[in-house]
């Protein structure tokens, strides 16, 4: 039988012949938490009794969401998650090693792979082609003890993407216009498969961006198939021996099909308060910005720290709009160091966070004042999100952020 | 769960897309690993009142897309400890539903539009009716699907593994 992508891999794992609506229990290759869900995870899997982990070596605890901790309670959470790895041998990422899923793509997650983390956008390794996918404390405790877990097969549909983007459109604009269209639910339970020429022509780095926000959709993953860029992303990880090719079949039923004609793409923006509530740059230009924030899961590696720096390389920053940048990684702030883009923007009056999830989620570095707005390169703009429900969140690709950083307003990047 | 129970409270009424950080927001992180506490701020960003008017027994009424966003479990943790018996919603995002299940709180996904705030609502999980007492209506409820509705039947997904000690779904 033809099968999706998704399909593949739940086959080839559980060695049936799975088809959408079955119950699988499958194995798990990694298991994730991180400190603000991993505490509950690991009283929860003590809870079960177990002498041991099922793949100590797979099983990864990351302290990044409050990293460095700004407070006793969060620093205590951290102190039991380390002490927990050390006790039972699971491999642990302490602060400043970087964001869970930028991590996972770096060093762990290979195509094919069945990842579960208890973070939503564990999503983010579908861009290497694994079947990743958030859970909560329970579920990824059961699999910390069991090494496996169970799903409902989901009905897959297939973006099928053309053309090329322009000047300045990225692919945080592809996601962010996808999930305008379809809607924040548009894609509950479902597998989101990309592919058609676009999706081939397109770096690992710019599928991780569209990957990680699958789940803004509500979709259960969000998944590229694993080809020669795959190869080329893990060779310059050192980590060829890790690729496998892996497509969906020619003829795979898709529930339903999406074209999107990259081509005619613009810089695209999601407003307040949820993150379908989308609108082409121009329609927003001139809304006052009183912070950029460029980084998390979503825009934190290199090519952001790039394109940021071509646009703010030689200019200033608006001295009403505070701009935050946070490498997701290490490597990648190595790297932008040794670019020298780190340097441009430090010079464009930029403050340099550590890697981790800095102001994303609210608890630290970058928490909004009452009536402030924010305009992010992360994934979510909830109210609250950013620790204050007085406070404004609007989502856009790191050129807009860059280019709204420059003139203090929402700016068209085309036009800085 | 006891599938023969009758569930009777008052209905909390809320809008779509009520989001895991309207529930249990992020900047209150550091009581994750204080729940009682956290639990006297469930829904404070979309009702400040909800906390201090919720009985035990009473349910969440949502609208469509409920429990959008994070993974954190702590979100419907936090409604079971306030004393809600069930969540009721048109809709509901992926894996909220999933930790309601696996921490024994039934999610109801129906046609809330009829329902008011202030009703007194009964359901009744074995026939899958729910009356709403203050207007006379009836509404169903889609069925939990077999594979969690085992896991709710041990009262969530701990107890279920500590039993079974594997999936036996």
């Amino acid at each position: 039988m033809a099968k999706t992508l998704t399909e593949k891999i739940l086959s080839m794992k559980t060695g049936l012949e799975v088809k959408p609506g079955d119950i699988v229990v499958s194995p798990v290759d990694w298991a994730l938490v991180q400190d603000t869900t991993g505490p509950l995870t690991v009283r929860e899997f003590l809870s079960l009794g177990l002498p041991k982990l099922a793949n100590p070596t797979h099983t990864i605890l990351f302290i990044d969401h409050a990293a460095p901790s700004p407070q006793k309670q969060l620093s205590c959470d951290h102190t039991f998650l380390r002490k927990f790895a050390k006790d039972y041998g699971a491999v642990l990422s302490d602060v400043g090693e970087g964001v869970c899923h930028q991590i996972m793509a770096e060093k762990y997650a290979r195509p094919g792979d069945v990842i579960v983390g208890a973070d939503s956008h564990t999503v983010t390794a579908g861009g290497l082609g694994a079947f990743a996918t958030g859970m909560g404390s329970s579920d990824v405790a059961a699999a910390f003890g069991l090494g496996k877990t169970w799903f409902r097969v989901p009905e897959t549909y297939f973006i099928r993407l053309t053309g090329k983007l322009q000047r300045h459109v990225t692919a945080k604009d592809v996601i962010l216009h996808l999930i305008g269209m379809i809607g924040a639910d548009g894609a509950t339970y479902k597998s989101l498969e990309f592919g058609g020429p676009g999706a081939a022509a397109m770096p690992v780095t710019d599928r991780l961006t569209i990957a990680n926000m699958a789940v803004e959709a509500g979709a259960k993953v969000g998944l590229f198939p694993s080809d020669d860029a795959t190869l080329e992303y893990l060779t310059q990880q050192g980590r060829s021996q890790d690729h496998i090719r892996l497509f969906a079949d020619e003829d795979a039923v898709y529930e339903r099909v999406i074209d999107i004609d990259l081509a005619a793409l613009e810089p695209t923006v999601a407003r307040p308060h949820t993150v379908d509530n989308t609108a082409a740059v121009g329609e927003l230009k001139g809304i006052k910005v009183d912070q950029v924030f460029i980084g998390t899961c979503t825009n934190g590696r290199l090519e952001d720290l790039k394109l940021a720096a071509d646009i703010l390389r030689g200019k200033r920053r608006n001295p009403a709009t505070r701009l935050l940048v946070a490498p997701a990684s290490p490597r990648v702030m190595l790297a932008g160091m040794r670019m020298g883009y780190i340097q441009d923007l430090v010079q464009a009056g930029a403050t340099i966070l550590p890697p981790g999830c800095a102001g994303c989620l609210g608890v630290h570095q970058g928490v909004l004042g009452d009536g402030e707005t924010c305009l992010s390169t992360a994934n979510r703009n909830f109210l609250g999100r950013m620790g204050n429900p007085e406070g404004l969140i609007y989502l856009a690709s790191t050129p807009t952020a860059a280019a709204s950083a420059v003139t203090g307003v929402i700016t068209d990047p085309r036009e800085v | 769960m006891d599938n023969s129970r009758v569930l009777k409270g008052t209905a909390f009424k809320f809008g779509d897309n009520i989001s895991t950080d309207l529930i249990a927001p992020g900047r209150l992180v550091h009581l994750r690993s204080n729940l009682p506490e956290l639990a006297k701020h469930v829904l404070e960003d979309a009702d400040p009142t909800f906390a201090s008017r919720v009985k035990r027994g009473d349910f969440v009424v949502g609208g469509s897309n409920f429990g959008l966003g994070s993974s954190r479990e702590h979100a419907p943790v936090i409604i079971k400890m306030a004393g809600v018996s069930a969540v009721l919603a048109k809709s509901v995002a992926r894996i909220f539903f999933r930790n309601a299940i696996n921490v024994g709180l039934p999610v109801l996904v129906c046609d809330t539009d009829r329902i008011a705030d202030g009703d007194t609502l009964e359901v009744d999980l074995a026939a899958g009716v729910i009356r709403d007492l203050t207007n006379g209506e009836t509404l169903t409820f889609g069925k939990i699907p077999d594979a969690m509705l085992a896991i709710l039947n041990e009262g969530g997904l701990m107890p279920y593994i500590k039993k079974h000690g594997d999936f036996k779904l």
